[in-house]
């Protein structure tokens, strides 16, 4: 996984709650046997019309956004399915960080997963980035995680929260796998052990 | 010792190891597969040159993909379900994992053969790379979906990263009306608690309602902890849970059955334990519901009418503008005077033989209206074999219903049984999000009676009309 660093890029509203996985990426485009490639069809329903032609209303389509790299939404985002095409499409369209009030559980978990950084903030700061994202191309935010802050395009500094191992996988690129596997002596005494306990699983 | 929550013992029972800043890795003892969100892990897994750490406790199976059309036995058409089933097949051979292939009478959809074949065990931790896993929570299981990347993890390591939730209990308390599900239930929790009103927590549901449940409508509950936004959804086992595991093919036997029991019978939560949430409903006071907008928390009793955006508060009011608009419904309409197109009886939620027995009940002896497509498509070959044996398959087929074979179906759509934009099913499956059953498709949740009911009159219908004697419907 690639490492976390600060960047500066266009934020695009979302301003919508709920926004579940379907909307993110509906099931037809779930049968892929790869992770990449997913972007163009990003919230495909509400971005093409029946003949696949751009909807130009739909925010990802309209010329300001289309090099968006943050995104900013309403409340539960990600609900809904527990498909990591979800944060798969949201990467590879170039979407490096949302922002929301709160996130579904396992949608949160899967963007970690793909060196994504899902930024909780209170309704009232997601509604300040959300009227300064509107502004178009000049909607340059900076997402800067080690000081776990956002800043507008006005200079306006968002402190946010984040669970610290996660930070330290995001900011070094880490991946779960190698490290857990650092601790397979623990999860073999732990096996022999529930083995001796609890046969029958 | 100090008080424990369910979750609380089974946590403890799976803890391998926590870091200073409380992230824990947990053992898994069951990983359900199915072949949409595994094919990148497995592929991650041969290009590490890693295996799967406990192909004995890994059990796979096609279900959302798969045809339910009889055809299906000659293989599925559409290429990309094809390739992703076949690469499933291949997964399953490579890495030596449990697997039910389509041509396998057991073969359902994951959350159904679990339980069915006797996988799904008290105390477990479950996962699996799909959000309903919380169904297996009915037995007293720590069960939850994960993404692929995890998918990957458990494969490797058989554990999983995890923080611990906060203990949210769940009552539902005194008995049922005559007409009232599971389904309903859960429908109705979500109605009041929202689609986030879980998030964070696990979730135990209790109470005398639920201990008068079946398993099987435990599962229901569970299935749809989700919706609620919780990580989990669990019920303490009791006699109705040891009965239904006995003899499973799974299960444990003689001395190892005893020696289980012994554990299960301490799987409750202790008296003084602390619960960080407690939502309380009682069990008369929920109706027969149906979903009106594209939120499992737009739930409404039958006999309500469609709501107003003025009627609600913050993000909710622009939201149930856009649902009304997709759904194509207007403020004041009554609930009970919308017309369907399809009805959907299936998946995890209520793709079981006592949801099949409940549909069955209402549609003995009478006809779908003319015109309405209506489909039965079991949770399971096993569910489907016992419904034919019961005489189930032929009350459906004599209704009008199409038969089918068992899958995801409908409910997800990823197989050919999908709406078309604008038409409206009654459905018993779990989500009614924009485009779920098909683009521009509509959906409205309910129970099996519910949607047997909207069958036969083709609008939703309050199915208590339908449980006294009364005229045909015109």
């Amino acid at each position: 996984m690639d490492k976390f660093e600060t960047f500066t890029g266009i934020a695009a509203p979302l301003p919508i709650i709920n926004v579940d996985t379907d909307m993110i990426i509906p099931k037809q485009f779930l049968k892929t046997i790869k992770r990449t490639g997913l972007g163009v069809n990003l919230f495909d329903e509400m971005r093409y019309d029946d003949n696949g032609n751009e909807i130009p209303d739909f925010v990802l389509n309209q010329p300001a956004y289309r090099d968006a790299e943050i995104l900013i939404s309403g409340e539960n985002f990600g609900c809904g399915s527990s498909r990591e095409h979800a944060p798969w499409a949201i990467k590879d369209f170039g979407i490096r960080t949302i922002v929301a009030p709160s996130y579904a559980d396992i949608f949160h978990n899967n963007c970690f997963k793909n060196g994504i950084l899902p930024i909780v903030l209170p309704q009232d700061q997601v509604d300040v980035l959300m009227k300064d994202a509107e502004k178009g191309q000049n909607a340059r935010m900076t997402v800067d995680l080690e000081a776990q802050t956002i800043t507008s395009s006005d200079g306006e500094v968002f402190h946010f929260e984040i669970d610290s191992f996660r930070k330290h996988c995001l900011l070094n690129g880490l991946d779960d796998i190698a490290l857990t596997l650092e601790k397979v002596s623990a999860i073999d005494s732990f096996e022999a052990q529930a083995g001796q306990a609890r046969p029958w699983v | 010792m100090s008080p424990k929550t369910l979750y609380d013992k089974i946590w403890d029972a799976h803890l391998v190891d926590t870091a200073e800043d409380g992230t824990s890795l947990l053992y898994i003892d069951r990983h359900l597969v199915h072949e949409v969100t595994s094919p990148q892990a497995f592929e991650g897994l041969r290009l590490a040159g890693r295996k799967v750490r406990a192909p004995e406790k890994t059990i796979a199976v096609p279900d959302h993909n798969v045809p339910t059309t009889a055809d299906r036995v000659n293989g599925i058409t559409n290429e990309e379900s094809r390739i992703q089933v076949e690469a499933l097949d291949t997964n399953a051979k490579e890495f030596g994992v449990h697997y039910y292939p389509v041509s396998d009478v057991r073969q359902g959809i994951v959350h159904i053969i679990g339980p069915e074949n006797g996988w799904t065990l008290p105390g477990m931790t479950i996962v699996c790379g799909d959000s309903h896993t919380a169904t297996h929570g009915a037995f007293g299981a720590l069960a939850h979906g994960i993404g692929t990347s995890e998918v990957e993890h458990v494969l490797a390591t058989q554990t999983l990263i995890q923080s611990k939730s906060k203990n949210m209990k769940v009552e539902i308390t005194g008995q049922l009306a005559p007409g009232v599900t599971a389904k309903d239930i859960t429908l109705s929790i979500i109605g009041k608690t929202g689609t986030a009103g879980g998030t964070g927590y696990v979730i135990e549901y209790c109470g005398e309602a639920i201990r008068s449940l079946s398993m099987e409508g435990r599962m229901t509950v569970c299935n749809m902890a989700i919706e609620g936004g919780a990580r989990a959804g669990l019920i303490a086992p009791d006699e109705t849970t040891f009965e239904y595991i006995k003899g499973r093919p799974h299960a444990p036997k003689g001395a190892q059955w005893e020696a289980a029991m012994e554990w299960w019978k301490t799987l409750y939560s202790d008296d003084d334990a602390h619960w960080d949430k407690v939502v309380t409903i009682r069990g008369e006071d929920i109706a027969p519901v149906v979903t009106w907008g594209t939120s499992p928390e737009d739930v409404l009793p039958i006999d309500a009418v469609v709501p107003a955006p003025e009627d609600f508060e913050g993000g909710k009011v622009q939201g149930a503008k856009r649902a009304l608009e997709y759904m194509g419904l207007t403020p004041g309409q009554r609930l009970q005077d919308i017309e369907i197109d399809t009805v959907f009886i299936g998946s995890c939620t209520n793709g079981r033989i006592e949801d099949l027995r409940a549909a069955a009940k209402i549609l003995k002896g009478k006809k779908i209206k003319p015109g309405l497509r209506a489909m039965v498509v079991p949770g399971s070959g096993l569910v489907r074999a016992q419904a034919e044996e019961e005489g189930l398959a032929q009350i459906f087929q004599d209704a009008g219903f199409e038969w089918r074979l068992a899958g995801c179906s409908m409910c997800l759509a990823m197989n050919p049984d999908q709406l078309a934009p604008g038409e409206r099913c009654a459905a018993t499956s779990n989500r009614n999000f924009e485009g779920r059953q098909g683009r521009g498709g509509r959906t409205h949740l309910m129970s099996p009676q519910m949607a047997a009911a909207a069958a036969i009159t083709g609008r939703l219908t309050d199915v208590r009309e339908m449980m006294t004697p009364e005229p045909e419907p015109a």
